[in-house]
């Protein structure tokens, strides 16, 4: 009995679970307070973005005609005595629109951005990135030149003119003429994610596991995909996250230029573009979406710097 | 229809053999030839070359040698000599480019391996050729379970459903002798030790039976206490699987206690073969005295200097027609700097290159 209970213990203290390499990034990552910051903020804002419809005290387009005529025809600001009386806590804008509604409206969009964007630029620059530096040679120097190109070309023209141009196509129709802009966004960003593909598969396919790989007989596809890809995914993420605020501003400007999301609806840079006309007056319709820009893309680089530091340790400190 | 009807049993098997298709002669021929096959893999005049910006290396440089079926076979040398690009080439993972293998045969059952399509060749791999490498911690992947490595062979050649291969992966983890083989299913590598990762090459390489097994100085990494079981566990794992061995290793230790027969190599040439017996008892090419007289023994004074062989192997661009060995031999004259010597048979199961040792040499018993 007592030797049975004995060797139980002795099992249990030698069986560990597996602890893998997430596991491991976690934990580092959960020291980091600013990383944790970053998350918590980012967290907030998917909440914001999936919830933030149901949970706006109004629908972003209705007008509040009563408060605003109450208050002399003229948007009310926040927190003063007649918003908290009406409910419009942050204000409202020049038509009587909640200004808490329309933010928690602009955040879907925002979260939409980050979200279109990166699947593709991962869509576009996995392959390619994988392509150049599995095959190297001829192909790697044909889709790098390729995408030395797309990096020299401006964005921000390119965006607008394919913004501009596929505007009355079946394509840019769909979810308000968001998608058209954010496929835009994504083409223009995945050269980043390419290069850094190319880079890791070059320097992975040259250790011995994929040489051990092609002596059991495994498909060049798989060793790509199940072996050198999964060993690139830390610093893929991390380009990915990082990116995210580039795509957010990116919406941001072109929204403040007038392409993009259509009235009624706003982003955040629309909403900074409609109240830039009373920025003397009327400062929060400017304050608040630029805050809401800033908070989020500070969280996303936070987040992003922490998951550098904790999905590679050894770089840490370095820089 | 009745004249079909009215054809006899043998006229009909007949039909059948001239409409069989292309696949089935193939498959047939190949049978034929495995059944004449006397050595499960004969390397004949085989020569691989890296191209190099700085000319042609001749890495490998006509080889032949023949390994029986059970056979443990040892392939020594110092490093850069060719043992590594040797088992690379019969497996036909020489990286191309720069490597290139340029001629000759390598007749696996008695099927020229050179001949055959890429796709055949990785079906090959694997199945009927296990391999294991020098370095067990670069040649397991990091973000892959230990189990599905092992069973990644499994998969892609025996066709097992995934109950059946994880049986069988946790069936050869505890054949290796790794303990509590079902926890450590679902292990990553860096949970094992280096012993315990080639292990896991070993379990993977055997993991479908091969029939040849390519081992690329399987102990190098290891210190000797492991060293000592991982050699023990190949053996007796090639004993129960009837696996032939080409052993590859520059430690002739652990050739003369693991191999029937050994091939020395030194500058892409094959310069020494022969029965384990015969040639420790009576080598017969001073290269391979040199590697004899460099084991250190236990019968030295204390204290002095370790012997080795003077200088370094030759770089194998533009070799000139000599005895490749010469500017390190001490007994080398003239004739070794103008002509290079053949191999020539000297005993029973023995052959050397050597001009000195022949039987007109001048080099004594």
């Amino acid at each position: 009995m007592a030797s049975g209970t004995l060797a139980q213990s002795g099992a249990s203290v030698v069986a560990r679970r597996s602890s893998g390499v997430w596991r491991d990034a976690f934990g580092r990552l959960r020291r980091n307070k600013l990383a944790m910051v970053g998350l918590a903020l980012v967290l907030l804002l998917v909440f914001m973005g999936v919830l933030g419809p149901t949970l706006a005290p109004f629908p972003y387009y209705a007008q509040d005609i009563e408060a605003i005529t109450a208050n002399g025809f003229r948007p009310l600001h926040p927190f003063e005595p007649l918003s908290m009386e009406t409910g419009h806590w942050l204000g409202t804008d020049e038509l009587g629109r909640d200004s808490l509604s329309r933010l928690l409206d602009g955040a879907q969009i925002s979260l939409a951005v980050a979200l279109v964007v990166q699947i593709v630029v991962l869509v576009i620059g996995m392959p390619i990135g994988a392509i150049a530096g599995w095959f190297g040679g001829r192909i790697d120097n044909i889709l790098m030149r390729f995408t030395d190109v797309m990096y020299a070309f401006p964005d921000l023209l390119l965006i607008i003119l394919m913004s501009v141009t596929f505007r009355n196509t079946w394509l840019g129709q769909q979810f308000n003429g968001l998608l058209l802009v954010f496929i835009a966004i994504g083409l223009t960003s995945w050269v980043t994610v390419a290069r850094l593909v190319r880079g890791q598969l070059l320097s992975l396919k040259e250790i011995e596991f994929v040489e051990a790989a092609r002596a059991i007989g495994v498909r060049d596809r798989n060793i790509v995909t199940k072996h050198l890809l999964p060993n690139s995914i830390g610093p893929v993420i991390v380009a990915i996250t990082l990116g995210i605020p580039g795509a957010i501003l990116a919406e941001a400007t072109l929204a403040f230029l007038g392409v993009g999301v259509q009235p009624p609806r706003a982003s955040w840079g629309s909403l900074i573009n409609e109240g830039v006309r009373y920025i003397r007056s009327d400062p929060h319709l400017v304050l608040l979406p630029a805050i809401a820009i800033a908070t989020s893309l500070i969280s996303f680089t936070f987040l992003g710097d922490g998951l550098r530091d904790a999905l590679d340790p050894k770089l840490k400190g370095k820089q | 229809m009745t004249s079909s009807s009215n054809v006899s049993v043998e006229e009909q098997s007949t039909v059948e053999i001239t409409l069989g298709d292309q696949l089935a002669t193939e498959v047939r021929e190949r049978e034929a030839k495995r059944a004449k096959a006397e050595n499960l893999l004969e390397v004949r005049n085989l020569s691989t070359h890296f191209y190099t910006p700085d000319g042609v290396v001749r890495a490998v440089d006509e080889v032949s040698f023949e390994l029986g079926y059970g056979e443990t076979l040892g392939l020594v040398g110092e490093s850069g000599c060719g043992k590594s690009v040797t088992a690379l080439s019969i497996s036909r993972l020489v990286a191309d480019p720069p490597g290139k293998i340029v001629s000759g045969e390598i007749l696996f059952e008695g099927v020229d391996l050179l001949k055959l399509s890429p796709e055949a060749m990785r079906k090959l791999r694997g199945k009927d050729i296990g391999f294991i490498f020098q370095d067990p911690v670069t040649s397991l992947n990091p973000t892959l379970t230990i189990g599905y490595q092992i069973a990644e062979s499994i998969r892609q050649h025996m066709g097992l459903p995934a109950k059946a291969a994880k049986d069988r992966v946790v069936e050869l983890l505890a054949k290796v002798g790794i303990p509590r083989p079902k926890d450590r299913y679902t292990d990553y590598p860096h949970q094992f030790s280096g012993g315990m990762r080639q292990r896991v090459m070993i379990a993977i390489a055997l993991s479908c039976d091969p029939k040849l097994l390519l081992a690329d100085e399987p102990t190098t990494a290891l210190d000797v206490t492991i060293q000592a079981q991982i050699l023990e566990l190949i053996q007796r794992l090639s004993e129960e699987f009837r696996t032939s061995v080409l052993l590859i290793t520059h430690d002739l230790g652990i050739a003369a206690g693991m191999c029937q027969r050994i091939n020395v190599m030194y500058a892409g040439r094959i310069v020494e073969t022969g029965n384990v017996d015969t040639m420790f008892e009576n080598p017969r090419m001073p290269y391979t005295w040199g590697l004899l007289d460099s084991l250190p023994r236990l019968d030295d004074i204390r204290g002095s200097r370790l012997r080795t062989i003077e200088g370094l192997p030759p770089l194998l661009i533009n070799v000139p027609d000599a005895c490749r060995f010469n500017p390190r031999c001490a007994y080398a004259r003239d004739v070794c700097r103008e002509k290079e010597p053949v191999l020539t048979v000297r005993e029973e199961n023995h052959e050397a290159r050597c001009w000195g040792t022949q039987a007109d040499g001048w080099i004594p018993q």
